[in-house]
C-alpha cells in the first residue's frame, strides 16, 4: 500500500532526512527524525499521523524552511526549502495549530499579509482578502480585531490568509486541534473542498485517525524518531470497510 | 395604581456626561488641593518661602509673553528632545545589535549597566572636563543618563515578542524591511511608548541639573538666577514650564497609544 513516486516529479521529496537537537553525541542531543524518506505528489494531501513528541512537527518544519536538517536532502518543488528559503514566498502556505492572527491588525489585515509580501497592490490585495473572508463564512467581520472574534473564526481567518496566496503548497499542523469538534468538523470539511477546488499539494499533520482519514488521500503513520511505520493511499472510491481496514491496522501501529 | 416612588430617568448622554465629569474632577481634584494649601501657606509666610500662586501665574505669564525668556524654554525643550532622539536612536541600534548576537550582548550589558550606575551629575562633571561646547555637552548628558533605559527597554521588547507570530510572519518569506514593518516595529511600539514616557520624566530633571552647572541659557540657568535673587515666584514659574512641557508630551503620547492600541481587549474587570 506504499506510496511511490520518483523524486523529481514530487511536490515534497525528504531522503534520509535526520533531525537531532543539542550538541551530537552527548547526553543532551534528542534525535527528532532519524534516516527519513519521504515523497509527496503533486495535487497530493497527505495526513502525517503520529502521537505526541513522534518528530511530526520537525518534519513540518524543515519542510516549511524554518528548520535545518542535521542530514539529509528535503526539497519542496526541486528547491531546498531552508537554504533558498526566500524562493518560496507565495509558493508555500502554513495554517498553525493556534491561529497566529497579528492583534494590531484587523480580520482582513491579516488576510491580506501574504499578500504584502508579494507586493500585490493595494486594491486588488483587499479584494481577494474580501473574496476568501467571505467564502470562509466572515463576511461583516473584515474590521474586527482578533480579540473580537470566536476561535473558530479565527482559525478561519488563518484559513483565508493561506489560501489567499494561491500558494501551491499547503502545509497544516494540526490547525483544528484547539477547536470544538463541531467547529472542527465544519472546517474540516470546508478546507477539504478549497483543496481539492484549488488543486493544492497538502501536508496535514494531526494525531487523530478520525481526522486523517476525513482529510487526507494518504496517510503516513510516524513512530519515533520519526519513522515511517505506516503509510497507505486510499481515495473517495475506498470503501467503508477497508477505510474501517485501515483505521485499525494505524490503531494497531500506534499502540506497539 | 402604584405606590411606588417617582424614580429619576436619566439619558445615556446625561450619564456620560456625569461620568466624564466625574473623572474630570478626579484628576483635577488633588492639583486644587495642593494649590489650595501653598495658597493659604502664602497668607503666612514670608514671599521668598511661600509666594502668592497669583504672583507665580504672572510670571508664567511673562515668561510665555517676552521672546527672550521663551526662548529659554524652547531651548530647553529642544535639548531634551535631542538628548532623548539621539538616546533613542544609539539604544534601539544597540538592541538589535545585542538581540542577533550574544557576543554583542555580553559585552555591552556590563558596560550600560555601569552607565546606570553613574549619577547624572558625574556625567556633567565629565562633560565640563571633557568638551567645550555646551550644546554639545548637554546633548551628551542627556544621551548617557537616558541610554541605558532606552536600549534595556527596546531590548525586553524584542526579546519579548512572540516567538509564534514571528514564525508565522517569517512562513510568508517577508523582506526585513516587512518584517520591521508589518512585525518588529507594532510588536515593540507599547515599550517603545513606555519607554518614552519614563525617560521623558528622567530627562526634564536632568537637563535642568545639565543647564545648571555648564549653560548660559535654559530652564536650568534661569532657575540658577531665581535662586541668586531668592526669587521663590520666579523658581516656581520656570519649574512649571517644564512641567507643562512633560505633561503636554505624556498627553501627545497617550493619545498615539489610545490610537495605535485600539485593537487591545478591554477586560470589564479591573485588576
Amino acid at each position: 500500500m506504499r506510496d511511490t513516486v520518483t523524486p523529481l516529479a514530487a511536490a515534497i521529496h525528504l531522503e534520509h532526512v535526520s533531525k537531532v537537537f543539542g550538541k551530537a553525541g552527548t547526553d543532551s542531543a534528542y534525535r527528532a527524525v532519524d534516516g527519513l524518506d519521504l515523497d509527496v505528489r503533486p495535487g497530493q494531501m497527505l495526513a502525517l499521523l503520529g502521537k505526541t513528541g513522534c518528530g511530526k512537527s520537525t518534519i513540518f518544519n524543515m519542510i516549511a524552511g524554518l528548520t535545518e536538517p542535521s542530514s539529509g536532502t528535503v526539497r519542496v518543488s526541486g528547491r531546498d526549502p531552508f537554504r533558498e528559503f526566500d524562493s518560496f514566498r507565495g509558493k508555500m502556505a502554513i495554517v498553525f495549530q493556534s491561529d497566529r492572527l497579528l492583534p494590531w491588525r484587523t480580520a482582513i489585515q491579516n488576510v491580506e499579509l501574504g499578500l504584502e509580501m508579494l507586493e500585490v497592490p493595494a486594491a486588488e490585495r483587499r479584494e481577494k482578502a474580501q473574496l476568501w473572508l467571505t467564502k470562509l463564512g466572515l463576511g461583516g467581520h473584515e474590521n474586527d480585531y482578533p480579540h473580537a472574534l470566536s476561535g473558530g473564526m479565527r482559525q478561519r481567518v488563518s484559513i483565508a490568509r493561506a489560501f489567499a496566496t494561491n500558494a501551491n503548497i499547503l502545509l497544516c499542523d494540526e490547525p483544528f486541534s484547539a477547536l470544538d469538534e463541531s467547529t472542527a468538523g465544519r472546517l474540516r470539511a470546508e478546507f477539504v473542498r478549497l483543496v481539492k477546488e484549488n488543486g493544492k499539494t497538502a501536508v496535514f499533520i494531526t494525531h487523530s485517525i478520525s481526522e486523517a482519514l476525513e482529510i487526507g488521500d494518504r496517510i503516513v503513520v510516524l513512530k519515533r524518531p520519526a519513522k515511517i511505520a505506516y503509510d497507505v493511499s486510499f481515495d473517495a472510491d475506498t470503501g467503508r470497510e477497508e477505510r474501517e481496514l485501515i483505521r485499525s491496522r494505524i490503531g494497531g501501529v500506534l499502540a506497539e | 395604581m402604584s405606590d411606588a416612588a417617582p424614580q429619576t430617568v436619566t439619558s445615556p448622554r446625561e450619564n456620560r456626561l456625569f461620568a466624564a465629569a466625574k473623572r474630570l474632577g478626579t484628576s483635577v481634584l488633588p492639583f486644587v488641593v495642593v494649590i489650595l494649601v501653598w495658597q493659604f501657606a502664602s497668607l503666612f509666610f514670608p514671599r521668598f518661602l511661600f509666594p502668592s500662586l497669583i504672583d507665580v501665574f504672572w510670571r508664567c505669564i511673562d515668561i510665555f509673553s517676552s521672546g527672550a525668556m521663551f526662548a529659554d524654554v524652547l531651548a530647553t525643550i529642544l535639548r531634551i528632545l535631542a538628548g532623548l532622539a539621539g538616546a533613542f536612536v544609539i539604544g534601539g541600534g544597540l538592541a538589535l545589535l545585542m538581540v542577533r548576537s550574544r557576543a554583542v550582548d555580553n559585552f555591552m550589558s556590563p558596560i550600560l549597566t555601569l552607565f546606570q550606575g553613574i549619577p547624572a551629575l558625574s556625567w556633567v562633571v565629565f562633560a565640563i572636563i571633557w568638551f567645550h561646547g555646551v550644546e554639545f555637552r548637554i546633548f551628551f548628558i542627556m544621551v548617557m543618563t537616558t541610554l541605558p533605559a532606552f536600549t534595556f527597554q527596546v531590548l525586553g521588547a524584542l526579546r519579548a515578542m512572540s516567538k509564534d507570530l514571528m514564525e508565522m510572519v517569517f512562513s510568508f518569506r517577508p523582506t526585513r524591511a516587512k518584517l520591521f514593518r508589518v512585525m518588529i516595529a507594532p510588536a515593540i511600539l507599547p515599550d517603545i511608548l513606555t519607554a518614552w514616557k519614563v525617560n521623558l520624566g528622567n530627562a526634564s530633571r536632568v537637563v535642568v541639573v545639565a543647564e545648571l552647572v555648564g549653560a548660559t541659557g535654559g530652564v536650568g540657568y534661569q532657575l540658577l538666577q531665581q535662586q541668586q535673587l531668592f526669587d521663590m515666584a520666579g523658581a516656581l514659574a520656570w519649574t512649571l514650564q517644564l512641567v507643562f512641557f512633560v505633561l503636554i508630551v505624556q498627553g501627545a503620547l497617550t493619545l498615539i497609544e489610545n490610537t495605535a492600541f485600539r485593537y487591545r481587549a478591554v477586560s470589564e474587570r479591573a485588576i
